[in-house]
């Protein structure tokens, strides 16, 4: 946990304890609060699921037990660019295990991590919906379909120099 | 609101949305009336918008306000099906349908077309709406439209998805007037059941039971759910419904809220649909702000809300009792039935669920009756069924037929065929819970029973299409791997038996499978199905028995002579160079990451297939075709 020292900035804990008073009270307050956290701090980091559970007035042991069942809550942080991959049946039938190989070779990560220099971000992803442009890929929200294999590198590059 | 108030609304907006309905020569006429000489339709569906159809809409109010256009209605609209050709748009009262629009492609349309005076831009239409002798087809009547029956699609594609009014226009909240005024909670129940409806999320249980065994259940407080989980990798007709006309799934929840006795409800949707997500938002503020969610619901005294709840990306909480843990803010575990949801759902309280495609099937039938939804189908699946076709098809996108239409039109007819002149292998449907389809079963009406029966099922609808070049051991693998990564490992047979199928195929696939591992497989697969606690792990190895039965002579293939005969399975294939095609260009040998490709400039280069790794790089910069696997 060492190498992940958190640092949340002031304005992102009154961010948090504004969501959490405007869910109080609520049955099942627990997710959508998990859902804004991570949207305020990108990842759920201990001491944030440690202000949530004394809060929300739930064991920290089942705010944990939630945020690591669900995949799209994060407790690592993750870089600047997400690049997330379908690997739903429409883009997998359409090759796009390969793309994820490609994309896995040209920033030299596998799916699940992050580059050193905390720049991308590698997931799969079941299905996005947008199966007409099988194989997809998705940065920072930003679709890209219809992918062969040489395409990956050219897209890449466009974030490469920000 | 009141009654009245919802008549006027729908009055003043059903001639704009008729022109969008009806033929040609009539909108014309009905055109004229609406103020609006011409309606361009965009799609805004995810697909579409994926493709960037938002740009598409800038460019068109860019166009229209430098040449002065201001009679020509610009509507942002949900999926129109056919997402392979996105962006999508349609130009009303003609029915002209531009496919794979481009922002200059828009341009050229307003200056040309829209304009005053202006005619279709023949060369941007779909090819297949330009009849040979140049004239144009109302899209209607092409192969992909024409044996298309739209019921739960009725309004995507047809109205302005974030506009209540359009909303109204098309008919939504007709239905709900009508029960909360002319029906008591039992004829409500009543119609449901007579209309044979079955659910559409899978199992297909009967809706009216469901909703006759809550209202029958005891106690003061129930609820309404919507199963918007749609998890099912390749199946987005719940997505598309969202998108398109989220209102018709918010009315329909009130009406199964009158006649359960429920006064709140709960939507769960897939956080990976961010504009499904923003749709049901705008929608159910706009349906409060007209006092149609809420209290006293037009003046009827009945009250009922609805909230919105995001899942987090665990295929098992598509499963219902699983799904109401989520809800509840716990790990989206599935707990042991009974009891059953309609006896102690969500909160412990009686709860009808229901999936968004088969809400979409219930206004329709209180409007138009029982006997009218129970004539379309077939003798035990009644009403129509929306698929999300995909993979190897042509028409990629989708469809809605009644049930009981065969693999063959729907692949063919309306899907276009597989392209690349490749053969037909099989089509999967039911997903990760179903297996495969044959060609010997391309003639079967696809019904909820008929699938059983031939070792696949319905599912949601996801209907994936494969061609010569998919392994069947693979694509089982493919599955069982989603399945073992969404194990949410409560208990035994699934967590551990989605495991060791996993680990046997991967075995077979990398050409270490002994003829004893099908065995194996079977057995697992037996005690996976009878003791697993919910319908994941039940129906968990579908796939993979169902790939064994109908392509048992690849599996043997693989196990007993060490090939994979699609030419899938990286470790039961050579790379090899044609000498005759190749050129000498070196590319290949410069991108091998292995240095396993030798050869002089201008000479046939040979692959060492002891160096080569197989990764396909090869393959991938050949500009000539010649490098194969076998």
């Amino acid at each position: 946990m060492a190498q992940n020292l958190f640092e949340g900035t002031k304005e992102q804990l009154e961010q948090l304890l504004v969501c959490i008073e405007s869910h109080r009270g609520e049955e099942g307050a627990l997710m959508p609060v998990l859902h804004e956290a991570q949207n305020i701090y990108g990842y759920l980091p201990a001491e944030v699921q440690t202000v949530i559970a004394e809060q929300l007035n739930v064991p920290l042991a089942e705010v944990y037990g939630v945020a690591t069942f669900y995949s799209r809550f994060s407790l690592t942080p993750k870089g600047k660019h997400i690049i997330s991959i379908c690997l739903g049946t429409a883009c997998y039938v359409k090759g796009s295990d390969k793309i994820l190989q490609a994309v896995e070779r040209e920033l030299r990560i596998s799916c699940g991590n992050c580059t050193p220099d905390k720049k991308f971000s590698i997931e799969s992803c079941r299905c996005v919906g947008a199966c007409g442009l099988a194989p997809v890929m998705i940065i920072d929200g930003d679709v890209y379909g219809k992918l062969t294999e040489k395409d990956v590198k050219g897209i890449l590059d466009k974030y490469m120099q920000d | 609101m009141t009654v009245e108030e919802l008549k006027k609304i729908a009055a003043s907006k059903a001639e704009l949305i008729n022109v969008r309905r009806i033929v040609r020569e009539q909108a014309e006429k009905l055109a004229a009336r609406t103020g609006y000489r011409k309606q361009v339709l965009v799609c805004g569906g995810t697909g579409c918008t994926s493709s960037h159809s938002l740009k598409v809409i800038e460019q068109l109010e860019k166009s229209f306000e430098e040449l002065g256009i201001d009679d020509v209605l610009i509507v942002k609209t949900g999926c129109f099906g056919l997402c392979a050709l996105g962006p999508i748009m349609i130009v009303y009262p003609e029915g002209a349908f531009y496919s794979q629009m481009t922002p200059e492609h828009a341009k050229t349309v307003a200056e040309k077309h829209l304009i005053k005076g202006g005619s279709i831009v023949k060369e941007l239409l779909y090819a297949e709406t330009l009849h040979e002798d140049g004239s144009v087809i109302p899209f209607s009547e092409i192969p992909f439209y024409k044996h298309q029956m739209r019921v739960a699609l009725r309004n995507c594609g047809v109205i302005a998805a974030e506009d209540i009014d359009e909303a109204i226009g098309a008919g939504d909240y007709a239905a709900l007037s009508r029960a909360l005024f002319e029906m008591t909670p039992d004829s409500v129940i009543e119609e449901i059941e007579k209309s044979g409806l079955r659910g559409r999320g899978g199992a297909g249980f009967p809706t009216g039971r469901k909703w006759r065994f809550t209202r029958i259940a005891e106690g003061d407080i129930k609820y309404v759910c919507c199963n918007a989980d749609e998890g099912d990798p390749g199946a987005f007709m719940d997505r598309s419904v969202l998108e398109g006309d989220p209102h018709c799934v918010l009315e329909a929840m009130t009406i199964a809220g009158y006649a359960v006795g429920a006064s709140e409800g709960y939507i769960y949707v897939r956080a990976e649909y961010p504009i499904a997500v923003e749709r049901l938002n705008i929608a159910i503020k706009q349906a409060r702000e007209y006092g149609l969610l809420g209290k006293n619901i037009l003046g009827s005294g009945f009250s009922f809300d609805i909230h919105l709840r995001l899942g987090a990306g665990a295929f098992v909480c598509g499963e219902e009792t699983a799904l109401m843990q989520s809800i509840e803010g716990k790990r989206g575990e599935p707990r042991p039935r009974p009891p059953f949801s309609a006896q102690c759902g969500l909160f412990k309280k009686p709860t009808v669920l229901n999936n968004v495609e088969t809400w979409a099937n219930i206004s329709p039938i209180i409007l138009n009756g029982f006997h009218w939804f129970s004539e379309i189908g077939t003798e035990r699946s009644k009403g129509t069924k929306v698929f999300a076709v995909g993979g190897k098809i042509k028409n990629v996108g989708l469809v809605e037929v009644p049930m009981g239409t065969s693999l063959k039109t729907i692949i063919y007819d309306i899907g276009g065929g597989i392209p690349g002149g490749k053969s037909f292998k099989a089509a999967q449907t039911g997903g990760p819970s179903g297996g495969c389809i044959p060609a010997k079963f391309m003639d079967i009406e696809m019904d909820f029973d008929n699938l059983v029966k031939i070792g696949s099922m319905m599912g949601s609808g996801g209907l994936i299409v494969m061609d010569e070049d998919t392994c069947m051991v693979d694509i089982a693998k493919f599955y069982l791997e989603f399945t073992a990564d969404e194990s949410c490992g409560k208990c035994t047979p699934c967590r551990i038996g989605t495991k060791r199928l996993l680990e046997t195929l991967d075995k077979i696939c990398s050409g270490k499978g002994e003829p004893d591992d099908l065995v194996k497989i079977k057995e697992i697969a037996e005690h996976m199905k009878s003791s697993s606690l919910c319908a994941l792990g039940q129906s968990a190895p579908n796939p993979v028995l169902s790939a064994m039965e109908h392509f048992g002579e690849e599996y043997t293939a693989h196990i007993y002579e060490k090939k994979c005969p699609a030419g899938v399975c990286k470790s039961l294939l050579n790379y090899y160079i044609e000498p005759d095609k190749c050129r000498g260009c070196t590319l290949c040998a410069r991108n091998c990451p292995a240095n396993a490709i030798s050869g002089t400039v201008k000479s046939a280069h040979e692959i060492d297939t002891a160096k080569c790794i197989k990764c396909g790089q090869c393959i991938a910069h050949c500009k000539f075709n010649a490098i194969v696997k076998k």
